[in-house]
């Protein structure tokens, strides 16, 4: 019996393992973490908090700059409910000054992460099949329930969406 | 051994339903798909002549790219579609770009500021206003750039290929499948095109 269930763990295990050849490294000068995309899966799938509402971005995009004040917000809202938000910008490699220069002058409080990953046509349907690779947009994911959304967001409505999901 | 049975079967179907969690479930979106008839526009060029499918009466097909002045994406890639249009069109698959994005949104996309965008650059293709914003939905066109291509079959403009013009959008140096022209030579040596959808990251059109 208790060999069974050594077995029975193995086997569930063994799901788990995935060989991983990820990237990872700081951007010079800056606390922001630049990976591949299987970095950023595995910073997800090990990220201590219950629920992220990970957001796709870039300094270039008009959209984005004007939603991220309601990430941040919602970053506060709901930090006791062990929520965190992780901006993940696609801004181009030669522009990471820029991004640094925003992230520090906006002093945003998220989590912020560079997707250095040039191959889009690989990455874009393992976030989500449905996502065309507009941005901005928005994947949540919680302990039970993940939903990807490819639009803006007002402060009420990813709330209203964060809600559905966490309650 | 019941036991047993009963925890064999139970780690059967923890494993399938751990394969069936990670199944991908195909969203329809809307728009054209693959093999789809694409409808004809009449839209104005930024010579300010009036322009549609119908006026190419030796065109092959046509290579139909939502593009804008603004998106960063659609910046990088100009010069690849002056060549694109530069090598094809000879071969009866001429560009033509349309700007989707509403200007009263985004005034750095008005009719006035996609001229001097093709005078400065130089465009060797039509480049039209989506006046209105309703040929865009009707592709599905969801971001710039966002290319269709389509063979002419017998009066019908049959969409061939959907996505991105190849796989390093950001960095042309850093280009090692040109999506395409894959697809454009392997239909104008009448093959079957292999890879007919990709993705690429864009700017969401703003209408």
């Amino acid at each position: 019996m208790k060999r069974m269930l050594v077995a029975l763990l193995i086997i569930l295990t063994s799901c788990q393992e995935r060989q991983k050849d990820y990237k990872e490294a700081f951007i010079e000068g800056s606390n922001i973490k630049a990976l591949n995309y299987d970095g950023l899966e595995y910073y997800i799938q090990n990220h201590p908090s219950e629920t992220l509402v990970i957001n796709f971005w870039a300094t270039w995009c008009a959209p984005c700059i004007r939603e991220l004040p309601a990430f941040e917000k919602l970053g506060k809202e709901y930090k006791n409910k062990d929520v965190t938000i992780l901006l993940v910008s696609l801004d181009f490699p030669d522009q990471l000054e820029a991004l640094k220069a925003f992230v520090e002058k906006k002093d945003l409080q998220s989590e912020v992460l560079y997707l250095d990953d040039g191959d889009a046509n690989a990455w874009i349907p393992k976030v989500n099949d449905s996502w065309s690779g507009a941005i901005p947009a928005t994947l949540i994911t919680g302990s039970k329930r993940k939903k990807f959304y490819e639009r803006s967001f007002t402060y009420e409505e990813i709330e209203q969406e964060l809600n559905t999901l966490i309650n | 051994m019941k036991t047993f049975k009963i925890l064999t079967l139970l780690a059967l179907v923890v494993v399938v339903s751990a394969f069936a969690a990670n199944a991908v479930i195909k969203k329809d979106r809307s728009g054209y798909d693959i093999g789809d008839e694409a409808g004809d526009f009449y839209l104005r060029n930024v010579d300010n002549a009036m322009m549609s499918l119908r006026d190419f009466e030796d065109a092959k097909g046509f290579v139909v790219v939502f593009t804008c002045n603004t998106c960063p994406f659609s910046i990088a890639n100009e010069d690849r579609l002056i060549a694109i249009d530069t090598k094809y069109k000879k071969l009866g698959y001429p560009v033509i770009a349309i700007n989707p994005n509403d200007p009263h949104i985004k005034p750095g996309d008005s009719f006035k500021a996609m001229q001097q965008r093709a005078k400065k650059k130089g465009f060797t293709f039509p480049y039209l206003l989506d006046d209105g914003q309703e040929i865009f939905p009707k592709y599905g066109a969801t971001k710039t750039p966002h290319v269709y291509v389509l063979q002419r079959v017998q009066e019908k403009n049959i969409v061939k290929y959907i996505g991105a013009i190849d796989n390093s959008s950001r960095d042309e140096k850093a280009v090692t499948e040109k999506y395409l022209e894959n697809a454009l030579d392997e239909i104008l040596s009448g093959k079957e095109v292999t890879l007919k959808e990709t993705k690429a990251i864009g700017c969401a059109i703003k209408s």
